[in-house]
């Protein structure tokens, strides 16, 4: 057995301790990305080996909360894939308007970047008011900030450029003020937003979305899960309902056996045919 | 039909570069003929929204079919992976892509030195690395990993890179089995499998 194999043992093992002391099941990610982040973890902890990392995890609470931040945290942007904003706006958005509620799932929405997006071009397309949005995350620390909806100067460049590819059609800087070297976003964008924690590992399917945001959140699950997750969104949206996936995200076959259509295929844009 | 035993020993090569990454790649490729046996991966630090085209770019330049990777798509051998923007790619195990959204490292998404180190731990003495011209030094690390695993490491001679830090960075970082032009190191991949 070579030294690589060893340390996917190791890792496994890692993985078992967690779930079985804190009920967190880690153990079906996606195992090229969950290696990467308990490794880090491991380097940031200084401890010399995962073996050391994991007693000092099973015996200590408040160590495990922060390790399971660095293990499960998604990193986004406000709207992320500019392209995917354009198709939305100008082919999805018309089908909503003809709904006279809309409810809408933002899976995994961490520290709340895209629900922000969504909720400017809900407003910029008249929609918002009609609009519930429910963003949930595994974390409540990344939920508190997501609420909070702070974010760093730096990555406002970047937003603002999105919303400007992505067929923004006001100005982006009115939909924030600046706060303490950064920006918060407008109350009146989560105005009707509901923060809550749910594990899509775990927990149950919740009914009759209109669209499901789950972008480049799947990735980090293993087969298994991510088949089991996207069974738990099928069963979550409405006949007709929408599930927005990443870029580089593919439904594949599996499309198929859970009633999903290509929408606009380019774009990860499934439709719920029920 | 070879089996997966065999599909998996015939190993991965990887190929990282930056500013002046795709001039390289205009010189290295043509020397890889249609049958290349391994499967190669192809990994340019890239403007986050362009660059969508970079794999109808490269078939262009390659007689290898080539293939735009998405989450979970299948290492084939023989193939020519171009990795997608604004992801890390990484490899599974069982002969797949992996894809993921964290942190940029090195300011960089897709990273380098993430590609090369999962190459390294899932591929061991079967990988090899290139790295070519860029103005940063991601993928110098990387290069590191892969030689520490027995893999074969090579970079494109700074002297003829518009951005000499990347491949310099590699030379100063590990003992590199071999430095050429983008010509003599599209030979250099092609003797390996001859």
């Amino acid at each position: 057995m070579n030294p690589a194999e060893v340390e996917d043992i190791e890792v496994r093992l890692f993985l078992e301790a967690i779930h079985r002391r804190y009920g967190y099941d880690l153990r079906d990610y996606a195992p090229a990305s969950i290696r990467r982040r308990v490794l880090l973890a491991l380097a940031k902890s200084g401890h010399a080996h995962l073996g050391q990392l994991q007693h000092e995890v099973l015996t200590c609470p408040p160590f495990f909360a922060h390790l399971l931040e660095d293990l499960t945290v998604r990193v986004s942007e406000m709207f992320r894939d500019p392209s995917f904003y354009r198709a939305f706006r100008t082919q999805v958005v018309p089908v909503l308007r003809t709904y006279p509620l809309l409810k809408i799932w933002h899976t995994g929405c961490a520290t709340g970047e895209e629900v922000y997006g969504t909720a400017i071009v809900l407003t910029e397309e008249g929609l918002y008011e009609r609009a519930q949005i429910y963003a949930t995350d595994l974390s409540p620390q990344a939920l508190a900030q997501a609420k909070e909806g702070t974010y760093s100067s730096e990555v406002v460049k970047t937003f603002t450029e999105n919303y400007q590819r992505g067929g923004g059609t006001g100005n982006f800087a009115a939909y924030y003020t600046e706060a303490y070297g950064g920006v918060a976003m407008n109350e009146a964008l989560r105005r009707n937003v509901s923060f809550f924690q749910h594990n899509l590992v775990s927990d149950h399917a919740f009914g009759e979305m209109h669209v499901i945001f789950c972008r480049n959140v799947l990735i980090y699950f293993g087969n298994d899960l991510r088949e089991r997750v996207l069974n738990t969104l099928s069963q979550s949206l409405c006949a007709g309902g929408f599930l927005c996936l990443g870029a580089s995200e593919r439904l594949g076959r599996l499309g198929e056996s859970l009633a999903f259509s290509d929408f606009i295929s380019e774009e990860r844009i499934y439709r719920h045919e029920n | 039909m070879k089996t997966k035993r065999e599909m998996a020993d015939l190993g991965l090569v990887c190929i990282g570069g930056s500013q002046g990454g795709f001039e390289a790649l205009e010189k290295l490729l043509p020397q890889l003929p249609a049958d290349y046996p391994c499967a190669v991966v192809v990994l340019l630090h890239q403007y986050r929204h362009g660059a969508g085209n970079l794999p109808e770019l490269l078939s262009t330049r390659t007689a290898m079919p080539v293939k735009a990777v998405h989450d979970r798509d299948p290492v084939i051998p023989g193939h020519l992976f171009v990795a997608p923007a604004n992801y890390h790619l990484l490899l599974e195990r069982h002969h797949a892509f992996a894809l993921n959204t964290d942190a940029p490292v090195q300011y960089a998404r897709p990273s380098i030195d993430v590609l090369f180190e999962s190459a390294a731990h899932v591929y061991g003495p079967r990988t090899t690395g290139v790295l070519l011209s860029g103005a940063s030094i991601d993928g110098a690390s990387g290069l590191k990993q892969i030689k520490a695993v027995g893999g074969l490491v090579a970079c494109q001679h700074p002297d003829t890179a518009s951005g000499k830090v990347m491949p310099q960075a590699g030379i100063d970082t590990t003992t590199v089995d071999k430095v050429g032009s983008p010509q003599e190191l599209g030979q250099w991949l092609k003797q390996l499998h001859p």
